[in-house]
């Protein structure tokens, strides 16, 4: 079964983009050469504000009221010097990261004004070290900022900052050195350790990028960094977090988008989109994670799936009398009468396969079971609207969803809005104003007929509705009971609201 | 391969009741004739057990019928067996006449989470299989208590009302498993709220419970369960 996946929409065009961030309502990028994207739920991307420097593969972050924004090798103005352009060496190879900040990333607001702050990274050309791809990271064990950079000439290397001023707590301290062999670093934190993201591989050759994201763990932000196999980061270790696939080539660039109660996301970009004309652009992924490790998820594509839950094990379907797949069963078995005739015999005609003129109640039939018709077996259905509900997944055509994108419905970070019908007709699943479930005879393109998924950190997805009507709340498909399923306000400590969402 | 369980078990517990009732013959539940998880209830009022299950219930003898399917209970459901068969509250000991034959309301309090109707049908003689139990219980609410629901598990199906307003329906061959079904949200009234319910067995194993869960989910605590006019 042939699934689609889709990239963002709008114009997303852009190279090494900072983390994606949001502020007041819109999230923000910015990329090499100062590409600034803004979009205002995440999926639908345009041309932002270049910000007032530029240079290459910024990062920004948010702290108290302030964005802080690190540029690698920004064109300064002429009222500022970069401390490492007067080291010596290689001027051709001499770097650094300087730090701006605004108390907005919206130049509608009052508050939108970017203010110069200072060298906090520099590399000579002569050291191990190219002062370049800057990471800002708040640890949220002790409020202590940091910030990783480096790229393949010599070691990815953490200094301090400080979180109030955004500038170095001690030029003086000597830098610490994390890995080698990668750029575009940036370090999280989950669940007591830190990981070290970083890009492996080469860029900006299209289609020929070989640009992979790699991570190492460890139980201090300082180091070491080991990865899965135990290989430190620091001799060239790191287990592959995402690579090429689909139409898509070379990934790089992580930034961690965590959008809170449990649903993480990662923005990043590909080298090569083919269906982008091989152009460099932006993505948002699930972050998943397995065994203490991140793992790269999937945003939905489109298919046709069995929805079940992950608590109860049944599977959202209309509520109606379905027909077995190959039609009713004759003759034998079934229930009412006990263990009288109608039981299993056991050498006798009703054995499999056995007696002659039937082939016996485990037999089946003579030629392969087709696919139940939908068209056929819709037939007998009600033409109104029809209540959904969960029952076991017998494979039937009124327990199989198309999940298709919604034209024109918008989005969140990673996807658009999908409408979720029964496959083969235009059924369609709504939330009703009493946040409950229904099953309408067609679609449109209202918000209470627009679903949301999330992929969760364990793989399975969260399921919402556009909107609810009459009702402030967010909503998510709740596996009330093993037959039932309704709307409720997400809690992510349940698994009432964790989906397998299934090829059938 | 449920049904050949089934059958499996319905056997084992015809040998496992059939062992209960010998031994139990001078039990006092025995005595009464409700089967050894069922008693009658002694107070007029009784409190939901720790995990919220309604422990008292009317039981009507049952019913002959035939059918799983959807459609099928459906149809034997909206059919009229006795007078006031969606509406009547009955007493312990009342009367109705279904066809020919006259079948008694029993007032009962399960020792369990469940009303086991198979331990019920078995202890009156009477058949359970392909068969329809019609069962009342009242819920007294001290004040009105919006957005529960109510949960049931049923073996095999069943449908249910509160407050002459169908709510649940499961149908098919199943076992009872708790919070199957589960309603949409309601409002209990302040003071008695009736729960009704049809459960229709085809072979083997028969019973159900029923719940109210809190607008948090949780077990509905706070109301207490009466059947009509004990021992009338």
């Amino acid at each position: 079964m042939a699934s689609i996946a889709f990239a963002l929409d709008g114009q997303f065009g852009i190279h090494d983009p900072s983390t994606v961030v949001l502020c007041d309502g819109k999230y923000y990028t910015y990329g090499t050469g100062g590409t600034p994207l803004v979009s205002d739920d995440g999926w639908t991307w345009r041309a932002g504000v270049r910000p007032l420097l530029t240079g290459a593969a910024p990062d920004v972050i948010h702290i108290g009221d302030r964005y802080y924004m690190y540029i690698a090798n920004p064109r300064l103005p002429e009222s500022e010097t970069a401390p490492a352009l007067a080291k010596g060496g290689n001027t051709a190879s001499k770097a650094f990261v300087y730090m701006i900040w605004s108390k907005t990333l919206d130049p509608n607001s009052t508050d939108y004004k970017w203010n110069l702050g200072s060298v906090v990274a520099s590399s000579d050309g002569v050291e191990d070290s190219n002062a370049i791809d800057p990471g800002a990271f708040l640890d949220p064990t002790d409020g202590k900022l940091w910030l990783v950079d480096g790229s393949y000439i010599g070691y990815i290397r953490l200094v301090q900052l400080d979180p109030k001023t955004g500038l170095r707590i001690d030029p003086n301290d000597k830098p610490i050195d994390l890995a080698i062999n990668c750029e575009a670093s940036d370090v999280i934190y989950h669940d007591g350790w830190y990981y070290l993201l970083a890009t492996h591989g080469s860029c900006c050759r299209g289609a020929d990028s070989n640009y992979n994201i790699r991570m190492g763990r460890s139980r201090k932000v300082t180091g070491p960094y080991l990865d899965a196999e135990g290989v430190d980061m620091i001799l060239g270790g790191g287990t592959k977090l995402i690579g090429s696939g689909g139409r898509t080539v070379g990934a790089g660039h992580f930034g961690l988008l965590d959008l809170g109660q449990g649903v993480m996301k990662f923005s990043m970009h590909w080298e090569a989109d083919f269906d982008k004309g091989g152009a460099s652009v932006l993505d948002i992924r699930p972050l998943l994670w397995k065994d203490g490790w991140p793992v790269a998820g999937e945003n939905m594509k489109e298919a046709t799936y069995e929805i079940e839950s992950l608590r109860t094990g049944t599977a959202l379907e209309l509520a109606l009398e379905g027909v077995p797949v190959g039609g009713p069963r004759g003759g034998g078995g079934g229930r009412g009468g006990g263990r009288g005739a109608g039981a299993p015999g056991r050498g006798g005609a009703a054995a499999p396969g056995g007696g002659a003129g039937g082939r016996g109640m485990f037999g089946g039939a003579s030629a392969p079971v087709p696919d139940q018709d939908v068209a056929q077996v819709s037939a007998n259905w009600p033409t109104g609207s029809v209540p959904a509900r969960m029952a076991n997944y017998l494979v039937q055509a009124q327990q199989k969803w198309a999940i298709a994108p919604a034209a024109n419905g918008g989005g969140y970070p990673g996807s658009p809005y999908f409408k979720i019908t029964i496959a083969g007709t235009d059924r369609t699943l709504a939330a009703t104003a009493d946040a409950e479930l229904v099953v309408l005879p067609a679609y449109t393109g209202a918000p209470q007929r627009l679903w949301r998924f999330d992929q969760l950190a364990d793989g399975s997805w969260r399921i919402m509705p556009k909107s609810v009507p009459s009702s402030k709340d967010a909503m998510a498909l709740t596996a009330i009971g093993a037959s039932f399923a309704t709307l409720e306000k997400f809690d992510p400590s349940s698994d009432k609201q964790h989906w397998l969402v299934k090829l059938p | 391969m449920n049904s050949f369980t089934k059958y499996r078990t319905s056997a084992l517990a015809i040998l496992a009741v059939s062992s209960l009732l010998a031994v139990a013959a001078a039990s006092p539940a025995a005595a009464q004739g409700l089967g050894p998880s069922l008693t009658r209830p002694s107070t007029p009022q009784e409190a939901p057990d720790a995990l919220g299950f309604i422990p008292r219930w009317l039981l009507l003898e049952p019913i002959a019928v035939n059918g799983l399917t959807d459609s099928a209970v459906q149809a034997i459901v909206k059919k009229e067996y006795f007078p006031g068969q969606y509406t009547v509250v009955p007493n312990d000991g009342d009367k109705v006449t279904v066809g020919d034959a006259p079948l008694t309301w029993h007032a009962v309090d399960t020792k369990n989470y469940n009303v086991n109707l198979y331990h019920f049908g078995i202890a009156l003689g009477k058949s359970t299989t392909n068969v329809l139990f019609w069962v009342v219980t009242t819920v007294n609410c001290p004040r009105e208590m919006p957005n529960v629901r109510l949960a049931i598990g049923s073996n095999a199906a069943s449908v249910w009302w509160v407050n002459g307003e169908e709510l649940i329906g499961i149908y098919g061959d199943r076992q009872t498993v708790i919070d199957d079904g589960v309603s949409k949200r309601i409002t209990l009234k302040k003071g008695q709220n009736i729960v009704r319910a049809a459960v229709v067995n085809g072979g083997g194993a028969t019973d159900f419970c029923a719940r109210f869960l809190d607008p948090d989910d949780k077990p509905l605590m706070g109301c207490t369960a009466s059947a009509g006019e004990v021992g009338k």
